[in-house]
């Protein structure tokens, strides 16, 4: 039955498009496509199959296999698929996290795409993110800020306002757990939060280009710069910034906190203001701040990770697949995936509309203009694998107890001995 | 005329089926025996001499791991634990005895009792990992309220690297007991009234009764217990996995979570070492295995 009125909509889907994306709408395509998703959560989920229902409606005539797999579960089946039954198109994740399949010849290079100038100039800002040794690797389909997210209510009942230098930072934190509450929220339990809190402190502290230093293995962990970031984090911990018990919770477990006013503020993802609006907090409520200067002089640099979409080496259709990437990163596209009723994210395309979103608009007004030092993924997608997973593993422990750092970095140092060779 | 009818030859098959039959029933169980459990310990102790990532060339080193391995604090905490699994999970033994013993009575009811004390057995793992969780949450949780009415605590069991593992083991009792319980009321079953009534003539009674007549003739179901006990401790990882993803900082890691970590998980993918664990983790349950085998080698020598 289905057929019956798929032509109707695929003539309605074609005639919508021909006048929005001229690049997107060429020839119609036939043949196969495998789309490989890790977007399980059900926003992202929908989301997807939007937008692949949209592909479909402008080539009837292709044959589109969508396979949703759990995000986690993706993380290590991906090393399977790739190399085994390849789909034609897969999710992943942007710069170190995708440095071990590009070495292996596992993804295509996807440089031809990023030559038309439809992809050159609108998608410049990420390109850096998509390239290993010159060549890229995939498109980005969406990338989100890092910042505080605070209540403020709390602020305003306590006469605090958004911190502008450390001191101020602090000093809002020490007036907040003099009120009885956590200054911040955090789960560690499974560690990458903790490493949200390293990249910031670390990249407020020494700089951008330090950072990335680090995470190329230039720098040792017994540093005495890198020390500089700990006896900061340290005097955070020691104040009683954090909520207790938090190497119990996961991110998601540690929302309530923030939700019930037990805490003040949480270093997140724009991802966590999904939950934290469903949980009943309303725009008046939450506010954004941009984690402020620490070492005067620091060009400040953000966090803000990109999803990706990758054409494995081995896939079957590569011109199908090349097509859906540039259907992917296409202005209109973009805009509509991203949007606040969707992904909720930013757009990589610069064409693009962000959605008229309070988080979104100051998200995208502090990456494009307020963060001159540079743009890195995130902690565990800059590290490379092995060297992140120890690595949190220390801060962790260190959030808990803060006088093991010399261990715990004598420890990293010998991972970093390892691990850089 | 009168043909002598030879009996007609015999076809091989007939003339071996004494011989050949029990190898044809078995050969199903000895080739899957052999490509899913003997050929893989052979890969894994060949692969644990590479440093491979599972993707690209893989390149020898020789005992590199092994090295690498006896100088890695995660790896002997891991290894720690692993006893401490071996020791504490024993508890289950008793604790299923005693718990069959007090349900090996007719009274009206008995069986619902029993399903009841089964019960927690019949539960994933899974399940028994979050709820115990939750039982341990450092705030709300169930143990932190009762321990307060104690004037005790907060304690925060599954943070508390000194305490996690032990968390983590006790949750593990509660299914395993019910396992071990399940097996000597079985055992109980077979008890020889003629011997108890016996003993009791002779005056035994309590724990007499219970050391010398009852545990003996109970042999079989110990063993068995012992050994199901004993996999399920070097078999812990749904638990560690659902309770502490290995954490706080590593601390409840054992062997075989350690592995995986390595060798699977998101940030892992060092197959050679990840093997190297697993060799490990092998030879510790070789000395199991090896016991095992003599012992029921033993047995059927002494029938």
């Amino acid at each position: 039955m289905e057929f019956k009125w798929k032509a109707p909509l695929a003539a309605l889907g074609l005639a919508v498009l021909s006048a929005g994306s001229i690049n997107a709408a060429g020839h119609a395509l036939t043949g196969d496509l495998k789309i490989f998703l890790d977007t399980s959560n059900p926003a992202p989920r929908a989301t997807m199959e939007a937008m692949i229902g949209r592909f479909q409606e402008m080539h009837p005539d292709l044959n589109i296999e969508t396979t949703v797999i759990d995000r986690e579960a993706y993380k290590t089946q991906i090393r399977n698929f790739l190399t085994a039954d390849s789909p034609d198109v897969a999710t992943w994740y942007a710069a170190n996290r995708m440095r071990p399949y590009v070495e292996a010849g596992l993804f295509e290079d996807v440089s031809d795409l990023w030559m038309e100038p439809e992809i050159a100039e609108n998608l410049a800002s990420t390109k850096g993110a998509m390239t290993i040794d010159d060549k890229q690797w995939g498109v980005p389909y969406t990338y989100y800020q890092w910042g505080v997210y605070y209540r403020k209510d709390i602020y305003e009942e306590l006469g605090l306002n958004e911190p502008a230098n450390w001191d101020e930072f602090k000093s809002n934190c020490e007036a907040i757990v003099a009120s009885g509450r956590a200054c911040f929220t955090i789960g560690s339990k499974f560690l990458w939060t903790a490493g949200g809190w390293f990249d910031y402190l670390n990249v407020r502290t020494n700089g951008f280009d330090f950072h990335m230093d680090m995470a190329a293995g230039n720098v040792a962990w017994t540093d005495d710069r890198v020390r500089a970031t700990f006896a900061n984090w340290r005097e955070l911990i020691d104040m009683g910034a954090y909520v207790a018990n938090h190497q119990n919770y996961s991110w998601q477990e540690a929302l309530p906190f923030m939700v019930n006013g037990e805490a003040a503020g949480y270093l997140m993802g724009n991802f966590a203001v999904a939950p934290l609006r469903e949980a009943g907090l309303s725009d008046d409520q939450l506010d954004f701040f941009q984690f402020p200067v620490i070492t005067e002089g620091v060009p400040l640099a953000e966090d803000a990770p990109t999803d990706t979409f990758h054409i494995p080496a081995n896939a079957q259709n590569k011109d199908n697949a090349r097509a859906f990437l540039r259907f992917v990163v296409s202005a209109d596209e973009q805009t509509e995936i991203n949007s606040g009723k969707n992904l909720g994210q930013l757009p990589i395309n610069a064409k693009s509309a962000v959605d008229n979103d309070k988080f979104l608009n100051e998200g995208f007004a502090m990456l494009s203009s307020n963060s001159p030092g540079g743009v890195a993924q995130f902690f565990d997608r800059d590290f490379p694998a092995e060297m992140a997973a120890e690595a949190m593993q220390g801060f962790q422990e260190f959030m808990v107890f803060p006088d093991n750092l010399d261990e715990i970095l004598n420890r990293l140092e010998k991972v970093r001995a390892r691990v850089y060779k | 005329m009168t043909t002598t009818s030879e009996p007609r030859p015999r076809g091989w098959y007939k003339r071996n089926e004494i011989a050949v039959t029990p190898w044809l029933f078995l050969a199903p169980a000895i080739l899957f025996f052999l490509v899913y459990v003997i050929f893989p310990i052979f890969q894994s102790i060949n692969i644990s001499f590479y440093d491979w990532d599972g993707l690209g060339e893989a390149r020898w080193v020789g005992f590199d791991n092994y090295v690498e391995l006896a100088d890695d604090s995660a790896f002997e905490v891991s290894l720690w634990n692993n006893f401490k699994w071996l020791i504490f999970y024993l508890l289950a033994i008793p604790a299923g005895l005693f718990i069959a013993l007090f349900l090996n009575q007719t009274v009206t009811g008995i069986r619902i009792y029993k399903s009841l004390f089964f019960f927690p057995f019949v539960l994933s793992q899974v399940v028994v990992g979050l709820v115990f969780s939750w039982f341990y949450l450092p705030n709300e949780g169930l143990l932190s309220n009762a321990l307060a009415w104690f004037g005790l605590g907060p304690l925060n069991v599954l943070g508390d690297p000194t305490w996690a593992t032990y968390g983590i083991i006790a949750a593990g009792l509660w299914p395993q007991t019910a396992y071990c319980m399940i097996l000597y009321l079985t055992g109980l079953n077979a008890v020889d009234p003629e011997q108890v009534e016996a003993a009791r003539l002779d005056g035994a009674k309590g724990w007499k009764m219970l050391w010398y007549v009852i545990i003996p003739q109970l042999k079989p179901a110990t063993f068995i217990a012992f050994v199901v006990t004993i996999i399920g401790a070097l078999r812990s990882f749904d638990l560690i996995s659902i309770m502490t993803n290995g954490g706080p900082f590593g601390q409840t890691r054992v062997l075989s979570f350690y592995m995986f970590e390595k060798a699977l998980s998101e940030y892992g993918f060092r197959m050679g070492y990840g093997a190297a664990i697993a060799v490990v983790l092998f030879l510790i349950m070789l000395m199991f295995i090896a016991y095992f085998l003599f012992s029921m080698y033993r047995e059927e020598k002494g029938r």
